[in-house]
């Protein structure tokens, strides 16, 4: 289990990184955290010409929390990002979803922005992006694009980004006042991939409410699944929310697939659970409540 | 003596180099050394039209590319079957490297040896193999049903076939007596795959002295001695021109304990072919697809019982997948069908077992050796009885049990030794009492009842075994006092992990009365010790440390003998303490052991101050006796064998509290309890480790792991993503108690202990889901999802 | 085919260390077969086990899934290195002391894991402790004695703190 040949490239600053980009094309892949790439390449499952290791490129690295959201480089590690307290005061739901990410030492180097890349249908930071409508800001030599989520996963392991394109920074937007998220997943073993999983995100109005209710579900789909159970859940606080109701209206709105690990079935009903469990949560941090 | 040892928590002498990264482990040897790495086939079941080797000639630093044809002599020979049986009638085993046919996939087709492991595997990617690809067999319902063929000339898939059969009193039956029990039952129970898995793959550097014309042999295996043999064998050297080392084992679990494994004789052939040092380290991958993998069992269970649940009549048929090859023989299902029969008394038993062919990894013992197989089926048999008569679970076994005053107790069956399956010596209602006590079995209902008014489910379980350790034939131990008054012992089998430099040390500073500090303790090594067994089957402290003992006792008569001539003592008179002979009650009148290992060795020369009393004008000579006397040797040293005339049998009893999540379908074991007797304890402190860790695989096996092979025979989890081997934060801590029936069977009273850990837990986990969600548990693993089926299936 | 080969220079345990590698060259074979420091094992290759665990900059990573050029100029501590003085360190001598290691194959990055967590957490919870374990497989202990040696280690290493 050896990585397989490839020329090796190591630029110092971004504009030499997008040329070499632009240079290599679709014969190129870029190296950030390779907590995922390098176990594919030691498989030999890739095997690209040049990798393009941007670790020594400067100014990528930062974690940006503004009103509006935060605003996280290509090189800021999981670990950094579940640290940061004025990240977690803006999107608690970063750092919900980034304990789940892995472990601990695989969080110290993965990062952020790498998760989104991969777009693996089963990790919970694309959920995030998703269920949040953030973006993801793409480089390259002729200038810069942002594409929202919505547009971004394409399929499993697919993003809109195109060869010589670097992904520079993705941005988690902030959510209105009386919101709260919360995350909740059912993984083989602690740290695995999980077999279904629930991002929610819920908006209160004044008297508590809901005005607002989302949910983002991993591992039953091509990408991640955002369902909108606003009409579900009722204007109505959420003690009195229909809850067996929501969970059958985000189970019709995934098509899960079986594999070794759950059964289709067992997903889809595991997702209703989780997505239940997850918006109550989520109800209830908008109204200011510990989960 | 002073110096007791032994059954004391003596911290492990290993640690000091294993905890700051100067452990010595197969690929932490030979630094430049030559690589190797295999072509494997991609293809459970096909045959080889075509090697290319062309594309892989240009890679730079390509040393040698190598297929079966250009293997010589008896290394073209298919690998040697190591146990035979009469029942295993067609037994099948592979070629070092594939000859026209591969049987699984995994199966090594091409040797490459390189300048590294990276451009090994360079050339390995540019070698073509065309494949005719045949219809694999996958199941063992599939390969009974023997329309495809794993081995064309073994009809039905049928490798072994064995009926077993105790008859009851008169000699009535089984299945007549259950057809006249007052109750019967029937049943099927299923085991999936896994595999011992050890941190370490395997992994074997050779050495070729073109000089010496002789070949040292590193491998990361459980039997050096007989890795030794087969490689002189096979590539026709003297066997004193070959020595094998086991050096530091990343762990074992029964893998590595089959040999010799293709690369165990390739890399030493390639390495006297090329005269050059050559090395294979097993990568994660080649390890699932290349290696060992156990427990994957069908088991259809009859049973005749009384109204107090006393088993009348038993009956089991088990199907056994065997894989693709035999090489370790039928020990497996062999073990299953005796082990079965745990601590209970069963009037008449019938065990039948036809072990088939498919095309998958071959099977072979890891830890627990078709035991966790057998006890599933014996422990879900007694809760099915429990269930049928509305008794609580722990009163049917009791009604069971052998009785301690029946000792020694003979089941009447053949165990895998080939030796009689008498148990030695036990007390079964002592540990269900100490176990019921441990866990609270009597204040479980109100818990569980408890529980239940929130919403939660609580179950608890539990499952008894008896296991048959320590089996023969033999190991032997070298001692040696030397003239520093070092203790050295050598013993031919080896470590893994169990800590044997350890409790080896024990043994002899306890015997001898030395430090443990001058004791050192060498295992694996066949420059030190040429004649052993392995290191398997729980055996390793019942065998080596028996005969360690025995060897130190021999030593410790002689050291006596020769202290007494100089001190002008009877020997009867003498004891050792600290290493010093003296007269006992009279510190003054004595000697220390490297003194009398000096007088034990007559000398012409000095080397040292303390050799000159050693050499001839030391003292007044003895003009009518040689130096050396009649019957004597030179030297304070000894060897001792230890061969058992059959096994010893530990026992142990485990119970489990489980929560099952009414919505999730999650499984979390809320406690784990464990009443383990192995004997005599040499070191209490590693039996503990040895349980928590073997429980540990147990949880593995019950819950997250096995071997998932689609119908073309590829295995989907060939990773560590996805073969889902128990974190910490899978494993619940472990509470243990430890019950003391010594084996009469051995000098020092013990019994195994290695295995012990594992070989229950599906049985007690099965059986506390079971009683959680009231649903029969016939098969293990069960995940989450399974768990959900079986509620939406009710 | 030759391939690039790139010098590199990492500081492993206070030395710095020159080697010439090619791109692909994982820190995990740098560091065991350029550099000659063993005691790194590598269990897996994907990331999963952890036995390759090392420190980089003073932070655990998987040497496994790390290039050797990446790690140019940095600062690596392998299980070599956590000693002090000839002395083992308080992680080191809790697990002799609670029988935490058997075949002792992942035994170095556990070490190298819990020297970073325990100089960040120096006395952690039950669940800080499980946490920080729980990446890292061991097939020999069952874990028991590993989360017994976290907090005994941060006892050792209280004791010499406040020594």
């Amino acid at each position: 289990m050896k990585p397989p040949p490839f020329e090796y490239h190591g630029p110092v600053t971004l504009g030499e990184a997008l040329d070499v980009l632009a240079e290599v094309g679709p014969d190129g892949k870029v190296l950030a955290g390779g907590q995922s790439l390098i176990p594919l390449l030691n498989m030999r499952l890739a095997a690209p010409a040049h990798l393009v290791d941007v670790n020594r490129v400067p100014g990528l690295d930062g974690i940006e929390a503004g009103p509006a959201g935060v605003r996280v480089g290509a090189l800021a590690r999981h670990a950094a990002v579940e640290r940061s307290p004025r990240a977690a005061a803006v999107q608690p739901l970063l750092r919900q979803a980034l304990r789940l990410v892995a472990h601990p030492v695989i969080r110290n180097r993965g990062t952020v922005v790498g998760s989104l890349v991969h777009a693996d249908p089963a990790a919970e930071l694309p959920a995030v992006l998703a269920l949040l409508g953030g973006s993801v800001r793409l480089a390259s030599r002729g200038g810069e694009r942002e594409i929202p989520a919505a547009r971004f996963f394409t399929g499993p392991m697919e993003s809109a980004l195109r060869p010589g394109e670097l992904a520079v920074s993705a941005f988690f937007p902030a959510l209105p006042a009386r919101s709260g998220t919360a995350f909740h997943e059912v993984a083989r073993r602690h740290g695995d991939y999980a077999m279904a999983g629930v991002a929610a995100a819920v908006t209160l109005d004044e008297d508590f409410t809901i005005a607002a209710a989302r949910v983002a579900c991993v591992s039953v789909g091509p990408v991640p699944v955002v369902v909108d159970v606003t009409a579900a859940c009722g204007r109505r606080p959420a003690s009195s929310v229909p809850w067996d109701a929501v969970a059958d209206a985000v189970r019709e709105r995934i098509e899960p697939e079986g594999d070794i690990h759950a059964t289709a079935d067992y997903r889809r009903h595991l997702t209703g659970v989780l997505a239940v469990r997850a918006l109550r949560d989520a109800a209830g941090a908008a109204r200011g409540e510990e989960s | 003596m002073t110096t007791k040892l032994f059954g004391e928590p003596v911290r492990r002498r290993e640690d000091a180099r294993l905890i700051t990264g100067r452990g010595r482990y197969l690929d932490d040897l030979g630094a430049g050394a030559l690589a190797a790495a295999f072509v494997r086939s991609p293809h459970a079941h096909a045959r080889i039209l075509d090697i290319d080797v062309s594309a892989a000639l240009d890679v730079d630093g390509l040393v040698a590319i190598y297929t079966w044809e250009d293997l010589p002599g008896a290394l073209a020979e298919p690998l040697p079957l190591l146990i035979p049986h009469p029942a295993l009638t067609h037994g099948r085993t592979a070629y070092p490297l594939a000859r026209e046919i591969v049987r699984h996939v995994g199966e090594p087709v091409v040797m490459v040896v390189a300048r590294d492991r990276y451009v090994a595997e360079d050339a390995c990617a540019l070698i073509r193999v065309d494949y005719e690809i045949r219809k694999p067999v996958v199941g063992v319902e599939e390969a009974v049903r023997g329309v495809h063929l794993v081995h064309e000339d073994v009809p039905g898939n049928v490798g072994a076939h064995l009926v077993q059969e105790v008859p009851g009193p008169g000699g009535v039956t089984a299945r007549e007596v259950i057809e006249a029990a007052p109750h019967r039952l029937e049943f099927r129970l299923d085991i999936e795959r896994s595999a011992s898995m050890p941190l370490e793959g395997r992994g074997v550097y050779a050495r070729w002295d073109a000089d010496d014309g002789s070949l040292r042999v590193y491998s990361s295996t459980q039997t050096s001695t007989s890795v030794r043999m087969a490689i002189a064998a096979r590539l026709g050297l003297p066997l004193p021109k070959v020595e094998v080392i086991a050096p530091d084992v990343g762990g074992g679990f029964g893998v590595k304990i089959v040999h010799p494994w293709p690369e165990e004789l390739l890399v030493p052939w390639a390495a006297r072919l090329l005269n050059r040092e050559v090395k294979w380290t097993e990568d994660r991958r080649e390890h699932f697809v290349s290696s060992s993998h156990e427990r994957g069992q069908v088991q259809h269970v009859r049973v005749g019982f009384d109204d107090d649940g006393r088993v009348l009549g038993l009956d089991v048929e088990i199907l056994h997948d065997h894989g693709a090859y035999t090489p370790y023989g039928i020990i497996v299902p062999i073990i299953t069908s005796t082990q079965l029969l745990g601590p209970y008394k069963v009037g008449a038993y019938r065990v039948e077992f036809s072990s088939v062919y498919t095309n998958t990894v071959q099977v072979t013992p890891y830890r627990g050796a078709g035991r966790p197989q057998g006890v599933f089926c014996m422990e879900r048999t007694m809760d099915r009885i429990a269930a049928h008569l509305g008794k609580d679970r722990t009163e049917v076994r009791a009604a069971n049990f052998i009785q301690p005053h029946e000792f020694p107790y003979d089941q009447g069956m053949t165990f895998q030794d080939g030796r009689p399956l008498i148990y030695d010596s036990g007390d079964y209602p002592e540990a269900l009492r100490m176990l019921k006590e441990l866990i609270g079995w009597d204040d479980f209902p109100a818990m569980k009842a408890a529980a239940a008014a929130e919403g939660r489910r609580l179950g608890i379980g539990v499952g008894c075994y008896v296991e048959g350790t320590g089996v023969g034939p033999y190991e032997g131990g070298h001692v040696q006092i030397t003239s520093d008054g070092r203790v050295h012992v050598s013993t031919g089998l080896t470590s893994q992990g169990q800590g044997h430099e350890t409790v080896f040390a024990q043994i002899a500073a306890t015997e001898l009365g030395v430090p443990i500090e001058k004791v050192s303790v060498v295992t694996g090594d066949t420059r030190r010790f040429g004649y052993a067994v392995g290191t398997f089957a729980s055996r390793a402290a019942v065998m080596s440390g028996n005969a360690i003992a025995l060897a130190c006792r021999k030593v410790r008569e002689k050291a006596l003998r020769i202290a007494a001539e100089a001190l002008e003592a009877d020997p009867r008179d003498l004891e050792i303490t600290d290493g010093m002979v003296h007269v006992a009650g009279v510190p003054s009148a004595s000697i220390p052991l490297a003194t009398v290992a000096v007088l034990s060795n007559p000398l012409r020369y000095a080397f040292d101050e303390e050799a000159q009393r050693a050499t001839q004008f030391a003292g007044p000579a003895s003009g009518d006796r040689p130096p050396v006397a009649e019957g004597e040797e030179p030297g304070l040293e000894g060897r001792g064998y230890y061969s058992p005339v059959r096994s010893t049998f530990a026992a142990g009893m485990h119970a489990a509290i489980v929560e099952t999540d009414p919505d999730t379908a999650e499984i979390k074991i809320l406690r784990y309890a464990v009443v383990h007797d192995c004997g005599k304890l040499i070191n209490p402190m590693i039996v503990e480790g040895q349980i928590h860790g073997g429980v540990a695989q147990g949880v593995g096996g019950a819950l997250y792991e096995k071997m998932a092979y689609d119908e073309h025979g590829q295995l989907l989890n060939a990773s560590f993503m996805d073969f889902l081997m128990p974190y910490a934060t899978e494993v619940p801590r472990i509470e243990t108690a430890h019950l003391e029936t010594p084996s009469p069977l051995n000098p020092l009273g013990i019994k195994g202990a290695g295995e012990a850990g594992v070989i229950p837990v599906s049985a007690v986990i099965a059986s506390a889901v079971e009683d959680a969600e009231g649903i029969p548990i016939t098969g293990m693993p069960i995940s989450p999802s399974d768990l959900y089926a079986l509620r939406r299936s009710r | 085919m030759n391939e690039t080969r790139h010098r590199v220079t990492l500081t492993v345990n206070g030395v710095v260390r020159e080697a010439t590698v090619p791109g692909r060259r994982l820190l995990s074979d740098c560091l065991r077969h350029d550099l000659g420091l063993t005691g790194t094992h590598v269990g897996c290759e994907h990331g999963v086990c952890g036995a390759c665990t090392v420190l980089l900059d003073g932070e655990p990573v998987r040497s496994c899934l790390t290039l050797a050029v990446t790690v140019d100029g940095h600062e690596i501590t392998t299980v070599e290195g956590l000693a002090r003085d000839g002395e083992p360190s308080p992680v080191q001598r809790a697990f002799a002391e609670c029988h935490a290691l058997q075949c002792g194959f992942c035994t170095p990055g556990f070490l190298c894991t819990l020297t970073a967590f325990l100089r960040d957490n120096p006395a952690p919870t039950e669940e800080e402790a499980l946490e920080a374990v729980a990446g890292n497989l061991c097939r020999c202990t069952g874990y028991q004695n590993i989360l017994k040696a976290v907090h005994r280690a941060a006892e050792l290493q209280a004791e010499e703190g406040g020594a």
